[in-house]
């Protein structure tokens, strides 16, 4: 067991979290702007493959990494708005729009992968982001190499979290977010158009969800393979009730889930003993599910989340 | 500017029809695809239809494909009617296939065998389906999130039976080791693989329909469904209501796993299910969550999985155009069903 715990207080295993937890922060950010706007997208799944997807391809075909993030981020946004389409303007059920924008854009994943690349034993790789150590920051003992000796999308990642809670808690258009998530019948009285507020937000959380894609294909595993997200959009969506949808929060949520699931990895790499690689796994969904029910209880989920808005209507 | 209006009444047809317009508009969006992919639209579908649905075998197959759907499409129509959002009738199925493997890998005789598998298969897809709901009434957990979550739970317990205890010493593959040949569900057509499952998959739809619209429990189910707060005024145990929901649609989703073990593959592999329970989605929202709209649904999915495999060979469309055609008409369902209760109208043009 020491050598475990050897192992957790390593360079490299903080290194190893920072980056699991990255995909996982734009994702969870993502998701925590459209459901504050009273959206729940669980489209995420498709959109952050089709991202993916799509930042792989335009990377690949391009040969520029940081056209395909553009593409990947463009991509996301057109999803976001996609479900925006069927939820904010139709008030169409945001369970099953999502499950279908999912459906969707995960078939057209797959489906315009093989158009493209047809069918390859090896899937085509891309030389992916390299590192990008930072001067000065990376030479500090321990933490430097770990978290200022990374992709600059996780740098990225790491400026979201406060700016998220900036434009969130402090600017009018996180204000208007707020409000047409918790009483749209307020909001809209005070002037603000619940369904513009509602499409910007999903749409932005659509943006920063591609970019989680966009992560796991250039910078993660620099190819598309058909289990690249496996769950990680799902995950999320636990992360921003585990993460009481403030920003802040859910960034930590997502370290936590990173430092599980990192330490999974290092427990199937340590080879302990005959325990299949599969319980390790399974532990971080489990683990989502156990903490949700501990923090479900206190979670306050903004008022108006899963609600319709029809102005006509009383 | 168009605005939607609330109807006052929806003509009997269009409730009718609205499958069909949201089947054809799928249809027709998916089209662009074929053509990117450059074959010809009227080929491509052709070929599908031909293949699923063209001659007698053709026909089995897309039954024996159909019947997983249909007891997942049934599992989240009734899920769905009481507002428990069962989106894990994934992993119910996978459970539901396990568990009757289990059962029918011990010799004993032929019809106790298949009736012990679907007991214990349902009893499997039940106990997975109670955690979301429990979850929901003691912890306040959002049942999809945990029913999602569950999926992968499910599906990485099932990686580690048959690449550990259950797999394979001798081909060294991760496949379970195959049930008694006794328990095989029986074939109905000589030749084909229509089996017993799928015959009690078609008999399972009336019967869901039944207890829906016929018996105590399902007004129960449909009340907590529509108004909880109704259903609690009226003296309805909305938690009990909700937890028999969760026992009846995973015991569902794991007789489809129990058809895929006894009737097709006769042992439980990773890829078991292509999907079935996601497609259980579509399958009821298509069939606006009535068990017996659950049948052509379920065969129009099963139609359209078959016919993309043909259609990939014949023209080279990636197969995949049949996931594609499920998100699209899921979605295209979506909007039809708003045209039952809205209608278009100009604003400002004279009415």
């Amino acid at each position: 067991m020491s050598a475990v715990f050897e192992q957790i207080f390593q360079v490299g295993f903080l290194a190893a979290i920072i980056r699991i937890a990255t995909p996982l922060a734009f994702a969870t950010l993502g998701e925590m702007f459209s459901e504050r706007a009273g959206v729940l997208n669980l489209g995420i799944e498709g959109i952050m493959l089709l991202s993916a997807m799509a930042g792989f391809t335009a990377a690949s075909l391009s040969g520029s990494l940081w056209l395909g993030v553009l593409v990947a981020v463009l991509v996301g946004a057109l999803m976001g708005a996609l479900h925006a389409l069927f939820t904010v303007a139709l008030g169409l059920s945001q369970h099953v729009c999502g499950i279908g924008v999912t459906l969707f854009s995960s078939g057209l994943a797959y489906f315009l992968y093989r158009l493209i690349f047809g069918q390859q034993s090896v899937p085509p790789s891309i030389d992916g982001f390299k590192l990008a150590p930072i001067p000065l920051l990376s030479d500090i003992p321990v933490i430097g190499p770990a978290v200022f000796n990374q992709f600059t999308l996780v740098y990225m990642a790491i400026i979201a979290v406060p700016l998220a809670a900036f434009v969130l808690y402090r600017t009018p258009w996180g204000l208007a977010v707020r409000m047409v998530g918790e009483n749209p019948r307020a909001a809209d009285s005070a002037g603000v158009s619940v369904i513009a507020t509602r499409f910007q937000a999903v749409i932005l959380g659509g943006a920063l969800m591609g970019l989680a894609g966009a992560f796991l294909t250039m910078a993660q595993f620099n190819a598309f393979t058909f289990g690249v997200v496996s769950g990680r959009g799902w995950v999320a969506i636990a992360l921003v009730v585990f993460g009481r949808w403030d920003p802040w929060r859910s960034a930590g949520a997502a370290l936590l889930f990173a430092f599980v699931d990192a330490l999974q990895l290092r427990m199937q790499a340590s080879g302990l003993g005959h325990i299949p690689y599969e319980a390790f796994l399974m532990l971080p969904f489990i683990f989502t599910i156990v903490a949700m029910a501990f923090m479900s209880r206190n979670a306050v989920a903004p008022s108006a989340l899963l609600k319709p808005f029809r102005r006509e209507e009383r | 500017m168009f605005r939607l209006e609330a109807r006052t009444s929806t003509p009997a047809w269009f409730n009718l029809a609205l499958p069909l317009i949201a089947i054809a508009a799928t249809l027709i969006l998916c089209s662009g695809l074929i053509a990117i992919a450059g074959a010809g639209v009227i080929e491509a579908y052709g070929v599908m239809l031909s293949a699923s649905l063209g001659d007698s075998y053709a026909i089995t197959e897309t039954l024996v494909r159909a019947a997983p759907m249909i007891f997942t499409g049934l599992a989240v129509a009734i899920a769905f009617r009481a507002k428990f959002w069962n989106i894990g009738a994934e992993g119910q199925l996978l459970a539901g296939a396990v568990a009757s493997c289990f059962v029918g890998a011990i010799p004993m005789p032929g019809t106790l065998a298949m009736l012990l598998m679907a007991i214990v298969g349902a009893a499997a897809g039940a106990l997975v389906a109670l955690v979301p709901a429990t979850l929901r009434i003691k912890f306040k957990v959002d049942d999809v999130v945990s029913s999602l979550l569950l999926n992968s739970v499910i599906y990485y317990a099932l990686m580690a039976l048959i690449e550990g205890p259950w797999k394979d010493t001798f081909s060294g593959y991760p496949i379970s080791p195959p049930i008694e040949d006794s328990a095989n569900f029986p074939v109905l057509i000589e030749g084909t693989r229509l089996h017993l499952g799928v015959v009690v998959a078609l008999i399972a739809a009336p019967l869901c329909w039944f207890l829906i619209a016929r018996t105590t429990l399902g007004f129960r189910i449909r009340v907590t469904g529509e108004n909880p707060e109704a259903a609690r005024y009226g003296g309805i145990n909305v938690q009990r209501v909700l937890l028999s929901t969760a026992l009846l649609s995973g015991a569902l989703a794991g007789l489809a796993g129990v058809g895929e073990v006894g009737g097709v593959h006769f042992q439980v592999m990773s890829d078991i299910s292509p999907g079935y329970g996601y497609s259980g989605i579509v399958v009821a929202m298509l069939a606006r969550l009535n068990p017996l709209g659950v049948v052509p649904a379920a065969i129009f999915l099963a139609a359209v999985m078959t016919g993309a495999e043909a259609m990939s060979r014949a023209t080279g469309v990636p197969a995949f155009l049949s996931d594609v055609i499920q998100g699209t008409a899921l979605l295209a369902m979506l909007v039809a069903l708003l045209f039952t209760a809205y209608r278009i109208r100009r604003v400002g043009a004279q009415t």
